[in-house]
């Protein structure tokens, strides 16, 4: 298929998936009521009674639609985050977490909730030690002669394990009735607890580091050449692998504020897509971002849906990700080798 | 003016000596062959004339200007990589490999240009590979690799050409087209540098071969002047004769394995 055409189509996608996820839920709304809602209320169109149009908007806009901009915000970043780590570490077996964004992302999280115990704290503890573990890992490597990549990943081992440690060490300090199982729930991840205002407030960081990478999509190609041929070819290889890691970071980082530790999807979802277009990251990661936007929506949609109480989503991703993950494998031979 | 003038370069890896006092002078549109054994700092001299490596002391010229105050972009415009034929990470596209020589030509946020890939093309074609295009790099041949890397090297718009031996791991057949290449784009004015584990492929097509053995340069000159018997015996720790075929082809001929194993050099 021609890659633009594949591009459309899966934005297609995506845009249906969000419809169809506004309609889903305790209390079903038609496509048909969608449609009035959304006449009514930019057309100024009277269509139904003023009462059930603000119950209607109230659950589309209030409570649905924030939840469903999560979910697509933090699949989006998560697989192109991904994918770049995938193509910049020259290695299709890494995931956003590689050094230790994640690990720092729940100890953040974590001591917001004990140590300041409101959301913001717990939001902005993710984002700034998110970004610490990556910093931690990245100056360990300074330290250390030799292959910078290998020096970096080894770098990242360290920097998780330390924050994963101390995490534990919160977890054994919190309050086991109240403090404990709200960690412990809010690392399972999920959208559950998101509002309109927190998703406006990160959406546009996110943006803005997704597009730097998107931006960069030549540019990660080159670099996975590896470092030589990427410096003969005219490419600054420590700025732009500076570059690429705290955009990454960036956006991996503030997935964890937005809904917990979501794993899988930044690992699997860059397979897919290399077997859907190929790995030349300047289709891939677009393609990437859509695919993982789309199936985070939907998996989301499940852990609503799918039994009277909600699932964590990151469980599901799990669940979904490692079978998933093992029949890509099967297949996935023409990406890379 | 020399086109690259290299100057008592000296360069150490973890405390050993890996260069000692390598000094090199390269003219537009030479083929310059490094010969010598493993270990000899054949690979390392090339980094150090890429940029890749920084000399501890000494220093590289190119047109006169310092390589290490170059930005890897403006070097990328002058010199080009061609490394050994290798498989990628990732499967590229033959044509997309053959673009990202053209890296050093656009902004660092934009894609290729319509005339970016037709320059790429337009390199395919020159080295008679255009049908490659859309097959994945790492699925065509040794010989077809090691010509969408020169054709990278070429979109680059690179006039030196760096090639860590290039012959190596191609077959015959492919080693001989190979040479014929370098041999032409020689004629229209690109330079390269190759090191090379065959002492016959210097004598084939270099204009000038460098010998190193033990981090410093033992011979430079023209091959005929330098390539005999006694220097490639001295240098493999083998007994080695050249041999005259026709007017101007020499060729090495191992003693071990001549018949009766008893002649020497000047019966040949």
């Amino acid at each position: 298929m021609k890659r633009p055409a594949i591009l459309m189509l899966l934005f297609g996608l995506l845009w249906a998936t969000v419809l169809v996820s506004l309609t889903l839920g305790r209390f079903p709304i038609t496509l048909t009521e969608l449609y009035d809602v959304m006449l009514q209320l930019l057309l100024d169109r009277e269509v139904m009674a003023e009462e059930r149009f603000s119950t209607l908007k109230n659950i589309l806009f209030d409570i649905r639609l924030p939840r469903i901009m999560a979910a697509v915000l933090t699949g989006a970043a998560l697989s192109v985050a991904g994918t770049s780590f995938q193509s910049m570490f020259i290695n299709p077996l890494v995931s956003p977490g590689l050094l230790g964004v994640l690990a720092g992302a729940s100890f953040g999280a974590a001591l917001g909730m004990v140590a300041a115990r409101t959301w913001l704290a717990v939001e902005a503890g993710a984002f700034i030690f998110g970004l610490a573990a990556v910093i931690v890992a990245m100056t360990i490597a300074r330290f250390f002669r030799g292959d910078r990549l290998l020096i970096l990943i080894l770098g990242g081992i360290i920097s998780a394990s330390l924050f994963t440690s101390l995490l534990s060490l919160i977890k054994y300090l919190a309050d086991p009735y109240d403090q404990l199982p709200a960690i412990v729930f809010w690392l399972m991840g999920g959208f559950s607890m998101v509002d309109g205002k927190t998703v406006l407030f990160v959406a546009l960081p996110m943006l803005v580091g997704i597009a730097v990478l998107l931006a960069l999509s030549s540019t990660l190609n080159v670099l996975s050449m590896g470092e030589e041929e990427a410096r003969s070819l005219g490419i600054n290889v420590g700025v732009m692998r500076t570059t690429i890691i705290l955009s990454a970071t960036l956006i991996s980082s503030l997935t964890v504020s937005l809904g917990g530790i979501v794993g899988w999807v930044g690992l699997v979802i860059p397979h897919v897509g290399r077997m859907l277009v190929g790995p030349d990251n300047r289709v891939l990661l677009p393609v990437a971002g859509m695919l993982g936007a789309t199936y985070l929506l939907g998996v989301d949609d499940l852990s609503r849906l799918l039994f009277r109480v909600e699932i964590p989503i990151g469980i599901l991703t799990s669940l979904l990700g490692i079978p998933f993950f093992m029949l890509v494998l099967k297949n996935a031979r023409k990406g890379w080798s | 003016m020399d086109l690259i003038d290299a100057a008592h370069l000296h360069f150490r890896y973890a405390g050993t000596p890996v260069l000692q006092d390598v000094s090199l002078n390269i003219h537009a549109g030479e083929i310059v062959s490094l010969l010598g054994p493993n270990g000899c700092g054949k690979t390392t001299l090339l980094k150090i004339l890429l940029g890749i490596l920084r000399p501890q002391r000494g220093k590289v010229r190119l047109h006169g200007k310092e390589v290490a105050a170059m930005s890897p972009r403006e070097l990328a415009g002058c010199m080009a990589y061609v490394p050994q034929t290798h498989r990628i990470g990732f499967a590229y596209r033959v044509l997309d490999v053959v673009l990202m020589g053209r890296t050093p030509h656009k902004s660092l946020f934009s894609d290729y240009s319509r005339q970016d890939v037709e320059i790429a093309l337009h390199c395919l074609e020159r080295l008679s590979i255009a049908d490659l295009s859309d097959r994945p790099y790492n699925e065509i041949s040794g010989g077809e690799r090691q010509l969408t890397l020169i054709a990278r090297a070429l979109a680059q718009g690179a006039r030196i050409l760096i090639m860590d031996e290039p012959a190596s791991g191609l077959d015959y057949g492919n080693q001989i087209r190979l040479l014929t290449r370098i041999s032409d784009l020689a004629q229209d004015g690109y330079t390269f540098i190759k090191s090379t584990h065959a002492p016959d492929h210097a004598l084939w097509i270099a204009k000038r071969v460098v010998i190193m053995k033990g981090g410093t340069v033992i011979a430079d000159g023209k091959p005929q002047d330098v390539i005999n018997g006694d220097a490639i015996s001295r240098l493999y720790s083998t007994r080695v004769g050249v041999v005259s075929v026709g007017d101007t082809l020499r060729m090495c001929v191992p003693h071990a394995m001549l018949n009766g194993a008893r002649r020497t050099a000047a019966q040949l």
